[in-house]
Parts: structure tokens; sequence; C-alpha cells
């Protein structure tokens, strides 16, 4: 009995990896192609729109492109860790995934199976975690290129990861200190049951935006792969499907800090007035799930669209004026609203 | 065995074989990354003694602001295998021979210690979650807590004051 129970468990989570991984893997595909419809709106052009229907497989000719490319390591580069550090990006791209909840329970032929893989009790720390890992892969790979300006650009995406970290951390406190707890699906309750984190955390909310706009390394932050500067960036010497990867796990990067974001701030697969109108009694639990699934991906792409609406809009920053806003601004205000929270929470506990 | 005694085991062995790497890496920026891994398989144990929080910020501070600082200085100065510094012969020795006897110490340390009876507790204890190691530092513990922040505080003061020295 406890191994039949155990076997249950294991698949039902590798069944929800495997669905989790491939759903970023489709909606990252088809942020390429979103990214290019959006670019083409806000400039006024049609964007791709020969292959299939308004250009709907422009992905797949794409993807299919980069894998027949041919496959170049440069001679003097460092092999072993040339071909780590696209794999390391993705990898740690794909990880945060694991403790976002995605919707509520779900009845399986009478198996409860929560949308969700791991419910630990750190789940702000992991991402805050693997989010801080994500810059080994920029750093491994412009190192071993063995390229002066991938070289460069990989410090640059150090430092600015780096940088803007801290007062990511520092917006993340003042919300957890709101919350009172680091587990997601305790976080996107308290949202469901009462108002959305955003209307407390409305500056901790700006922080964690920018913050996450310069950690995807989006433009006004893409310093590490300022061309006019950089020749390319740190993926200079990459070909193929490796440079595929660094490509494809920036638009990873993208979708899972918009889903952080929905979760944290905008009650993640919370429908608004929901427990109101007590839909879950009317359409059954997994209608419901699905749903709230819906939810969060409505949020999610909203996100989505504001990032690419920001980098088709504002150019770049200067490398100084990068510093400058991370340290000298988004620090000194992150701690004031970090100072605020702690005054009012303690003045309205007592 | 049970699925707890094969993680240590595992983590246990791939700690000390990293660690060896470390030191026997002739790359700094191999030495680096197997450092990294190192911390990894280190936060891998405080998992297994049910210590989440402790765990999960050995890998940010640790392996994800300090390491990555450790790896910038190390691209920048641009260390490689040819232009590592030869040490001498007796220098080696000498080398050997300390760690030799700090080993030797902490063996001997150990051996007769209480700490030796008692069983780690996995997945028992709860002093790492964040909940009790919170309360433990604010109550019982918060005066070193604050002297060793004041102590960082005159640290990052000292490195502002060595980094504006040029100017």
């Amino acid at each position: 009995m406890f191994l039949v129970v155990e076997w249950q468990f294991i698949v039902e989570k590798l069944v929800l990896i495997v669905a989790v991984v491939m759903i970023s893997l489709v909606i990252a595909m088809y942020e390429t192609y979103m990214e290019r419809k959006v670019a083409a709106f806000l400039q006024d052009r049609r964007g791709p729109s020969r292959a299939g229907p308004f250009g709907i497989l422009q992905p797949v000719a794409d993807g299919l492109k980069l894998f027949m490319k041919e496959e170049i390591i440069p001679n003097n580069s460092n092999k072993f860790l040339f071909i780590l550090g696209p794999c390391l990006a993705m990898m740690t791209a794909m990880m945060t995934s694991a403790v976002i909840p995605w919707g509520g329970t779900i009845d399986f032929f009478g198996y409860p199976v929560s949308l969700q893989v791991a419910d630990i009790n750190i789940g702000i720390l992991f991402i805050f975690g693997v989010v801080s890992m994500g810059v080994y892969g920029i750093m491994i790979g412009g190192w071993a290129s063995n390229n002066k300006f991938s070289l460069i650009a990989a410090l640059r995406g150090a430092s600015q990861v780096i940088s803007y970290e801290l007062p990511m951390g520092l917006a993340l406190i003042a919300l957890l200190m709101v919350t009172g707890s680091l587990k997601m699906s305790v976080i996107v309750g308290q949202q469901a049951d009462s108002w959305y984190n955003v209307l407390y955390q409305p500056l901790g909310f700006m922080i964690f935006f920018v913050c996450a706009l310069a950690e995807c390394n989006r433009t006004p932050f893409d310093l590490p792969e300022a061309e006019n500067e950089l020749n390319f960036g740190y993926h200079q010497e990459y070909s193929s499907m490796k440079l595929g990867f660094y490509l494809f796990a920036e638009y990873i990067n993208m979708f899972i800090s918009s889903v952080v974001m929905s979760t944290l701030f905008f009650g993640g697969y919370d429908i608004p007035f929901i427990n109101d109108v007590n839909l879950g009694h009317s359409i059954g639990a997994n209608w419901l799930a699905v749903l709230q699934a819906m939810s969060l991906f409505f949020k999610t792409v909203s996100f989505i669209f504001l990032f690419m609406w920001i980098r088709w809009t504002i150019p770049r920053f200067r490398y100084d004026q990068l510093m400058n806003l991370g340290w000298k601004t988004l620090i000194p205000l992150s701690l004031i609203n970090m100072l605020i929270t702690a005054v009012v929470v303690l003045w309205l506990k007592k | 065995m049970n699925a707890t005694q094969i993680l240590f085991w595992f983590l246990s062995g791939l700690t000390l074989f990293s660690a060896i790497m470390v030191v026997i890496s002739k790359n700094p920026v191999h030495s680096v990354l197997w450092l990294i891994v190192t911390f990894f398989a280190i936060s891998g144990h405080y998992i297994l003694l049910n210590a989440q929080f402790i765990g999960i910020v050995n890998l940010i501070v640790y392996a994800g602001a300090i390491m990555v600082l450790f790896l910038f200085v190390i691209m920048l100065m641009n260390l490689n295998a040819h232009s590592e510094p030869q040490k001498h012969k007796w220098l080696k020795l000498a080398g050997i021979l300390a760690g030799g006897c700090l080993m030797l110490v902490l063996v001997a340390a150990l051996k007769t210690a209480d700490q030796n009876k008692m069983i780690a507790q996995t997945q028992e204890g709860n002093i790492g979650l964040i909940e009790n190691l919170g309360k433990a530092l604010f109550t019982e513990y918060v005066v070193p807590f604050e002297i060793s922040s004041v102590l960082f505080l005159s640290a990052m003061v000292g490195a502002v004051v060595i980094g504006k020295k040029g100017d």
C-alpha cells in the first residue's frame, strides 16, 4: 500500500513537471512570435505573415532554422564550459516554475491533484535563489567563448544582475511582512480572500517590476546585449541551437517573471469575486481549476505585453545610468518602503 | 538503505569530491565552479536536516552572490593554468605538513567529543525553519546578532573608504 501511494505521487509529479516544462517551452516559442507582432504593431508594420495564417508558424520555422545551422565551437574556447553555459541558462530558467501554483486542486477520478509541483515552505526564497543562479549561464558562456566582447558583456550582465537583486530582495521582504508567509499557495490564498498585494505594496511592486526587467536583461536594461557597443553580446561566439538556447532562456525568464509577478502581487490564479458567486459549486472543481489557470495565463500575458511594450518604446540606458538607478534610487526607495511597511504592520497589529 | 540514506551518501561523496576538485584544479575558474558545486551539496545536507531556510540562504548568499563576485574578479584578472606561479618544493611540503597537522588536531578533538554520539536528526529537527530560526535569533541571541550586523556595517564602510581613496 505504501509503495502504491509512493508511485502515484511520483507519477503525478512527473506528469506535472513535464506539462509545466512543455507549456513554458511552447509559450516561450510563441513569445518570439508575439514580440515580433507587438513590435510590428507599435511601429505600424505587419510583422511575420508568410508562414501559416497570420504567420503563426513563424516560431516553428525559426526553431527549425536554428536546428539546421552549422554548430561551431571556437578553437580557443573552453569546450566543456562553452557547452555548459547555454545548458545552465536554460536549466535555471526552467527551474523557477517548480514552486508556482498554476491553479487550484483538480479531482482526477477521485484522486486530488494539486496544480503545483512543490509547495515548499520557502517558495519565494527558492525563486530568488534560482534567479541568482541565472547569471552563471551568461558568465560561463561569455568567459568560455574566449572573446573580449563576450567577456565584457558577461561581466556587465553579472554586475547588473547582482545590483538589481538587492532592491528586488528588499521589495520582497516588504511583501513578506504583509503576507507573513513564504509559501506561494498561502500568498495566493490570502489574496483570494482579501485584496491583491499590489494594493498594499504599490511601491514594492514598481521596484520589483523594474528589477524583473533588469534581471531578464530586457530593454531598457539589455546592456549585456548592447550590439552597438559589444557587437552582439555574451552569445557572440554561439551558433545553431546553443544560441537558440540563450535566446530561448531569455523568453522563458520573461514568462516566469511575469508569472511570479502575477502570483505575488496580482492574486495568482485567483479570479476576482470568485468567492462571492460560489462558482466552484455550480460548475465543479475541475472546471474552476481550468478557469483559474486561464486567469493566471491572462495576467501573465498582460505582463509579457507590458515587457514588450517597454522594449519597443524606451531606448537603452547608459551603463552609469543603470548603476545609478540601481544603487542610488531603487535601493533607498526599497529601504524606505520596507521601513514604512514594517511600521504600518506593527501599528495595525497593536 | 532508504532514500534519505542514499541521498546522504550521494551528497557526502559529492561534497568531498567537489571540495577536492576545488583544490587540485589547475584553472582558477574551474576551482570556483567546483566550489559552487560544493555549496550546492552542502545545501542539500541542510535540507536533509530539515533546515530549508538555512539551505536556501546558503545558496542565495554564497553560491548566488559571493561566488559570482569571485568569478568576476578571476575572470577580470584572466588567470589561467599557464600564469599560475610555480611554488617552491619546500613550500608545498610545508603546506602539506600544516594541513596534516590541522587534520590530526580535528580528528583528535572530535574523536572523544560528545557530538559523535549524537546522530543527526534527519527530517525531525526544526530549528532551521524560518520561524524558529527567527525567534531564536531575535530573542535568545539578539545581542550577538546585532553585534555581527555592526561588524558587517563597519566592513561595508571600510570597503567604501578604500574604494573612494583614488578620487
